[in-house]
């Protein structure tokens, strides 16, 4: 199996994009990605594209044809592949990119995460991110997907001590992250009364605890590590995926505070890197609410189950704490383009590692994780970068 | 409910109901079943058993969980999906029936403040959603207090 | 008859109150006087999620928590309501699944006003007196609805009770029964409307009073007995004083019947009013207790019993299930708002 890296990386704002239909989306970032990479369309082998539900967003199915097509491959007849995982589509999509040149099927690929929410009203919206959970099971019922975390954030407050206070943090850290981040769609930070003055959208969970609903694309080249240097002087290895699924339904799970799917896919990233948790220099973690971050930090080993909370009180995860986690403003702040997440958090971290995220740049890292989450944890990516 | 592009005085599920008369005997009577190698209970009914997986294949035998149980975990949903837009503020719940499994559901009758993880319940009969004026009425559990 | 009768019974009222006082309030009336009037202080309301099948369903399942009857031996689902939640598909399929008792069932939904769940207890009682049934289900439940503003809403109210009738472990033998019917307008509601119309003092003496009277009369004359062979006596309650003054004409006294009165504290329940009254009095039921009830359904008719309460309803587990004074105090008062919300008043289709 030969190493992945990614020579080069594309990615549009992410907000309320009332002026850019799907298509477009995805032709900026792709364009943006591969004249970052310095690549010919002639050079790809493969496009991957990560994307929740086209279907119900924009009605559009057979997306990886659209994605070729739009990107202007269709005459070159490159094979596309729509990779869907809910919320875990971008980096499920990406971690098929690395297999299929880890297994030297493909030398060079293009992966693609893009969503556009706002096509559709905000109940169809909320509709149709509901049907990352158990639709028989839990959304029939009533459940919403914010109720399902804010569900788990009861049991954790209930059996760890967590606070509202310490959930609160989360989001402002994030929202100070984005305000340093041109492509962020909130660019304001916000104080901790803000946020637990917010309307309630499920108990414990306000409005600022949840990532919003956006458009936007964000692409990725991959190219086989031994040719990566033909193409860029500051190639970034990904050195360890781990991919994991577990129960659709939260309640289903084995113990509701913990996402085995991250501990899982994690232990499987940071085997293949051979690495351990205190190895890793700066994270994006998969923040579609704050608890979610919270159990993030846990389940991936950098603290232990339970103390999420104190090490938000402990600042460990500021821009300039021990292990900042989110410096693109996560998906709180930067914006939650579904498919496009698992994407522009590998966008994030290469920039970090190559020294080049400018006003949110974390000094002196060397090793950088990226954690996608699908639903309430039915299914997690995990990916370790490091520069070579 | 599901679908978006259908206006309200319309079926939304285009009388799509299959599915729903499928698992009447689940949401009207908490019809599970029970895997023949490790006797773990499951609701809703498996194909097969997780743990034991190949060797439980037809092997699974129907049994009818009793609907007790206690709550594990709870929200209060203030923003809620269409089909339950009269009901907001309620609450959801993961409930763990005393036959093993867990399920998701709403608790009634109940005032807010008054629900706790450990709070035992037993399960109610109600509307749980229609499909739209015109539509189909599906009904299922909702949870109560338990009554003494 | 053979020991035909009452094998188990339950019932169900809804949470939901509102006060009489706070629908005059909203209209501009004097709900002093309303009360007063008509003898009812509050009605329950359905909770949105509540209809005619959640009642019936959980009355039926309240019932079955009291006997050991098997569901499957029951042969005969039959619920009478104004309520029914469909038009066209019947509420018996719906409690039929949700209780255990389908396929081999005889289902039909019946509808005759306030009496219809009556009618159900007769129906049941001939098929299990032509042992073409081992037990059969008879429930009366609404979720009836009034027109905003129109006398009919301090009233109209929500809640069911549901009767095993059969020949084994009776508790409550069903002696006699008869019906005085005839075509009468007044009270009815048209197909497609949502709210019915009623003719005013017409549902007094024409309608209410002739019927029950003189099914009352001829009931006690096939049953050989006079009113004070009763312990407790139950008649249709639209209000409180209707009752009052049917059994007062009838010979029987107030002590006799305010077991049975119910109306006062849930409003009526229409095709439950009379089963509610009666689950009323078996909850307090002592073996040997002789029962007489009456219903009323408007267009119109009424049906009488002539009950026997027997030694077996020590041994029905009526702590099983709540007891309609239970279910009378477990309550939640709304406002005018919420309950306009819940019945659906602010849409007009």
């Amino acid at each position: 199996m030969r190493d992945v890296a990614v020579i080069g990386v594309g990615l549009t704002k992410f907000g309320e994009l009332w002026d850019k239909s799907f298509r477009q989306l995805t032709a900026e970032a792709g364009s943006k990605a591969i004249l970052d990479a310095g690549i010919g369309g002639k050079e790809i082998d493969a496009l991957y594209v990560g994307t929740m539900s086209a279907g119900r967003f924009v009605g559009q199915e057979h997306v990886g044809a659209l994605v070729a097509d739009t990107s202007g491959f269709a005459f070159e007849h490159i094979p596309a592949i729509r990779v869907e995982s809910a919320c875990a589509s971008g980096g499920v999509a990406v971690r098929q990119g690395c297999l299929s040149i880890a297994s030297g099927m493909n030398d060079i690929v293009v992966v693609g995460g893009i969503e556009k929410m706002n096509d559709v009203g905000g109940t169809s919206a909320t509709g149709t991110l509901v049907t990352a959970a158990d639709q028989e099971w839990e959304a029939f019922f009533g459940a919403t997907f914010p109720g399902i975390y804010a569900m788990l954030a009861t049991r954790h407050m209930y059996d760890y001590g967590t606070t509202r206070e310490q959930l609160a943090q989360v989001a402002v850290k994030n929202h100070a992250n984005g305000a340093l981040n041109p492509y962020a769609q909130f660019r304001k930070e916000i104080s901790i009364e803000t946020v637990l003055k917010a309307t309630t959208v499920a108990y414990p969970l306000g409005l600022l605890d949840c990532s919003p609903v956006s458009d936007g694309a964000a692409s990725i080249v991959l190219c086989a590590a031994e040719k990566a240097k033909k193409y860029t002087d500051k190639p970034i290895k990904i050195i360890g995926s781990g991919q994991a699924s577990d129960t659709l339904a939260l309640h289903a799970r084995r113990d509701i505070c913990t996402l085995e799917s991250t501990v899982h896919a994690a232990k499987m990233a940071y085997k293949q890197a051979n690495k351990t948790p205190k190895d890793i220099d700066v994270a994006e973690v998969h923040d579609c609410f704050t608890i979610a971050e919270i159990c993030a930090i846990e389940d991936l080993g950098f603290v232990k189950k339970g103390e999420g909370g104190k090490a938000i009180d402990n600042k460990i995860t500021t821009l300039d704490g021990s292990l900042p986690v989110n410096t693109s403003g996560g998906l709180k702040a930067k914006g939650h383009p579904v498919g496009a997440t698992g994407v522009a958090q590998i966008v994030e971290i290469v920039q970090q590692l190559k020294g080049e995220a400018e006003k949110r740049q974390v000094p002196n890292v060397r090793i950088g994780l990226a954690h996608n989450v699908g639903g309430s944890g039915a299914s997690c990516t995990v990916h370790i970068m490091e520069a070579m | 409910m599901y679908g978006s592009y259908h206006g309200g005085d319309v079926n939304m599920t285009d009388g799509g109901v299959a599915r729903f008369w499928r698992e009447i005997p689940q949401r009207y009577n908490f019809i599970g079943n029970r895997c023949g190698s490790c006797e773990r209970v499951f609701f809703p009914p498996r194909e097969s058993c997780p743990y034991c997986r190949r060797k439980s294949m037809g092997k699974m035998k129907e049994t009818k969980l009793s609907g007790k149980g206690e709550v594990v975990t709870y929200t209060i949903i203030h923003v809620g999906p269409e089909n339950f837009e009269e009901q907001i503020p309620y609450p959801i719940a993961i409930i763990k029936l005393e036959d093993g499994p867990q399920v998701t559901a709403q608790i009634v009758d109940c005032p807010l403040d008054e629900i706790k993880i450990g709070m035992k319940v037993e399960s109610t009969f109600r509307r749980i959603q229609e499909d739209g004026y015109t539509g189909a009425i599906y009904y299922g559990y909702k949870f109560i207090k338990k009554r003494e | 008859m053979e020991n035909i009768g009452i094998v188990s019974y339950g019932a169900n009222i809804p949470r939901l109150r509102i006060k009489a006082e706070e629908i005059a309030s909203v209209w501009g009336k004097d709900g002093d006087a309303i009360s007063k009037g008509l003898g009812i202080h509050e009605k329950s309301v359905p909770a949105i999620d509540q209809d005619t099948a959640t009642i019936s369903v959980e009355a039926a399942r309240a019932a079955l928590r009291r006997c050991n009857i098997n569901p499957q031996d029951i042969g005969a689902i039959y619920i009478g309501s104004e309520s029914h939640p469909y038009a066209v598909k019947p509420t018996g399929t719906i409690v039929g699944d949700a209780i255990g008792a389908t396929p081999d069932l005889m289902v039909a939904d019946y509808e005759f006003a306030c009496k219809a769940g009556t009618a159900a207890i007769q129906t049941c009682t001939a098929f299990v007196k032509a042992d073409m049934i081992k037990y059969g289900l008879a429930i009366g439940a609404d979720t009836s609805q009034a027109a905003p503003g129109d006398a009919l809403e301090y009233s109209a109210s929500a809640g069911g009770a549901a009767f095993i009738i059969g020949k084994q472990d009776v508790i409550a033998t069903i002696n006699y029964t008869c019906s005085f019917t005839t075509d009468t307008p007044d009270f009815w509601r048209r197909a497609e409307r949502k709210y019915p119309s009623h003719a005013g003092r017409f549902t007094g003496a024409p309608a209410y009073f002739k019927h029950v009277t003189n099914c009352a009369t001829n009931c006690m004359k096939i049953a050989g007995t006079k009113p004070e062979d009763y312990d407790y006596a139950i008649f249709h309650q639209p209000n409180a004083k209707f009752p009052v003054t049917v059994a007062k004409r009838l010979g029987f006294t107030f002590d006799q019947i305010k077991q049975g009165l119910v109306v006062p504290y849930i409003g009526n329940t229409y095709s439950g009013a009379s089963l509610v009254g009666l689950a009323s009095v078996l909850d307090v039921a002592k073996p040997g207790d002789r029962i007489f009830l009456t219903s009323y359904g408007s267009g119109a008719g009424s049906d009488g019993f002539d009950i026997t309460v027997t030694e077996k309803i020590i041994e029905l587990a009526r702590k099983n299930a709540p007891t309609i004074a239970q279910m009378v105090d477990d309550k939640e008062y709304i406002d005018y708002g919420t309950y306009a919300k819940i019945t659906d008043l602010l849409y007009w289709e």
